[in-house]
């Protein structure tokens, strides 16, 4: 990388440096954007007649499973495109998105089980969305492992696409075969898939919580990238100096 | 002599005719495989509790597990032999497309993992006092079907993790997810069949596998050559 002139190289710092400040703002924004969200869940929405409080749980579980499927589409795009086009940015990006989503994946997956233990009378249902939910969590977590044990940036780069084109493939195969195993071999289930239909107060909580968390995601995302260019750049002047 | 660079075809059915031929001098990656999957199945009878579970319930369960690790430990060697020597450099160096180079190692993991399970059929038979009757060409299409997919992704998996460290690990945290659906159908498909039910009743299973297979021998094709980008 040595044989990049400085003034790219200031160029990509200065980039570096303004999605670093961008997403630190957005992640602000985001944050008190879902506070808000919580206290307008908590205090200002009905309480759902059947389920009690335990209902409330939602407006953080559906938008973190929202953000968290947006965040390993992503992956998918990105590291696609990342083979076709080869700008490492796609990469960078791809990182920064599968970390977030990681963690929003891992919020799903808490406050699932507190929800499902009092409604479903279980911790754990092998339903379609829950399955796809884990294995994209396993998925991740193996992708996130693989980029730590490589050191060359652009082998790193090319491993880990193929790794995420291929993860993003796989959910639905196991959502599919999820369903199928479901329907073959019916249990009892507490869940009515219906479910009853939800008053306007309710999906106008549920639609500000989705946005403020996919403010949040985009906050975190966007510093995560700014930081992992930056990285990029150390990781180039190391080598130069080596 | 005049070489001619061979077609892609012909060139990956001499990948694949160089590593079988290898395994089977060799003998030990073969017999180590077999006894290993032996070994699971006779665990498998023990780790149940028998007077609630017999072992008929247990047989499709235990034989699709027991194949599918010594698919990992069989698919975890296919590239890791070829960093012996450098010889990975010679096939690379070798005038045939990347492509011809996953198909031949696809080819030769395929045959491999087959012989594998063919191996393990009998045993599961004998240990776990299973009838085949009139059930085996199904479990053999299912067989067929259920392992062509994940060994495409378990060929472009093990080509990826051979030169990172922790491979032996890496492989099957990468690699098990994608076993989820070829090893529920086959399972659940094997199941029927023991149970005498026709195997027109699993169909739908079936072109799930299909699906499956084709989507991953193609894409693994498609972003295999992407590993050796040098």
């Amino acid at each position: 990388m040595s044989s990049l002139p400085s003034s790219t190289n200031s160029d990509t710092r200065a980039a570096a440096g303004r999605a670093l400040s961008t997403g630190r703002v957005l992640t602000v924004i985001g944050l008190l954007a879902v506070a808000a969200a919580l206290v307008r869940a908590i205090a200002f929405t009905g309480v759902e007649a059947v389920q009690g409080p335990a209902q409330k749980i939602m407006y953080v579980h559906v938008p973190s499973a929202w953000c968290a499927f947006l965040a390993f589409g992503l992956v998918g795009i990105c590291s696609g495109l990342y083979l076709w086009l080869g700008d490492r940015r796609l990469d960078t990006f791809s990182e920064a998105s599968a970390e977030v989503g990681v963690v929003l994946t891992g919020l799903v997956l808490v406050t699932g089980p507190i929800w499902g233990k009092p409604i479903w009378g279980t911790w754990w249902q092998w339903e379609p969305r829950l399955t796809s939910t884990l294995f994209l969590f396993f998925l991740f977590v193996g992708y996130l492992t693989l980029r730590r044990a490589m050191f060359d940036p652009a082998e790193r780069a090319r491993y880990s696409a193929v790794v995420g084109i291929l993860g993003a493939m796989l959910v639905p195969f196991i959502h599919l075969s999820v369903y199928m195993f479901r329907t073959i071999h019916p249990r009892p289930v507490v869940l009515n898939p219906e479910g009853p239909t939800m008053p306007g107060s309710f999906v106008a909580t549920l639609l500000f919580s989705l946005a403020a968390f996919t403010l949040l995601y985009l906050g975190l995302v966007t510093t995560r990238y700014g930081l992992g260019r930056l990285r990029e750049l150390r990781e180039a002047r190391d080598v130069a100096a080596a | 002599m005049k070489s001619v660079p061979p077609g892609a075809l012909t060139a990956a059915l001499i990948i694949a005719g160089k590593d079988l031929r290898s395994e089977l001098r060799r003998r030990t990656a073969l017999v180590s495989a077999v006894v290993f999957a032996a070994l699971i199945l006779v665990i498998f009878n023990f780790a149940r509790d028998p007077t609630s579970l017999r072992a008929e319930q247990l047989a499709p369960s235990a034989f699709w597990i027991t194949c599918a690790f010594a698919a990992v430990t069989a698919l975890s060697r296919a590239f890791a032999v070829e960093l012996e020597h450098g010889a990975l450099d010679g096939l690379l160096l070798a005038p045939v497309p990347r492509e011809a180079l996953f198909l031949g190692k696809f080819l030769g993991n395929l045959t491999f993992v087959l012989l594998v399970e063919g191996v393990t059929l009998p045993l599961f038979v004998l240990f776990f006092n299973v009838s085949l009757k009139g059930a085996l060409p199904g479990i053999v299409l299912v067989a067929l079907l259920a392992t062509v997919g994940f060994v495409a992704v378990g060929t472009v998996f093990s080509a990826l993790t051979a030169r990172v460290r922790f491979n032996e690990l890496m492989l099957p945290v990468l690699l098990l997810p994608f076993m989820l659906p070829p090893l529920a159908g086959a399972a659940q498909v094997t199941a029927a069949l023991l149970n005498g039910r026709p195997l027109v009743e699993s169909v739908g299973w079936l072109r799930l596998l299909l699906v499956y297979d084709i989507t991953f021998v193609t894409l693994s094709l498609l972003v295999f050559p992407a590993l050796f980008d040098e």
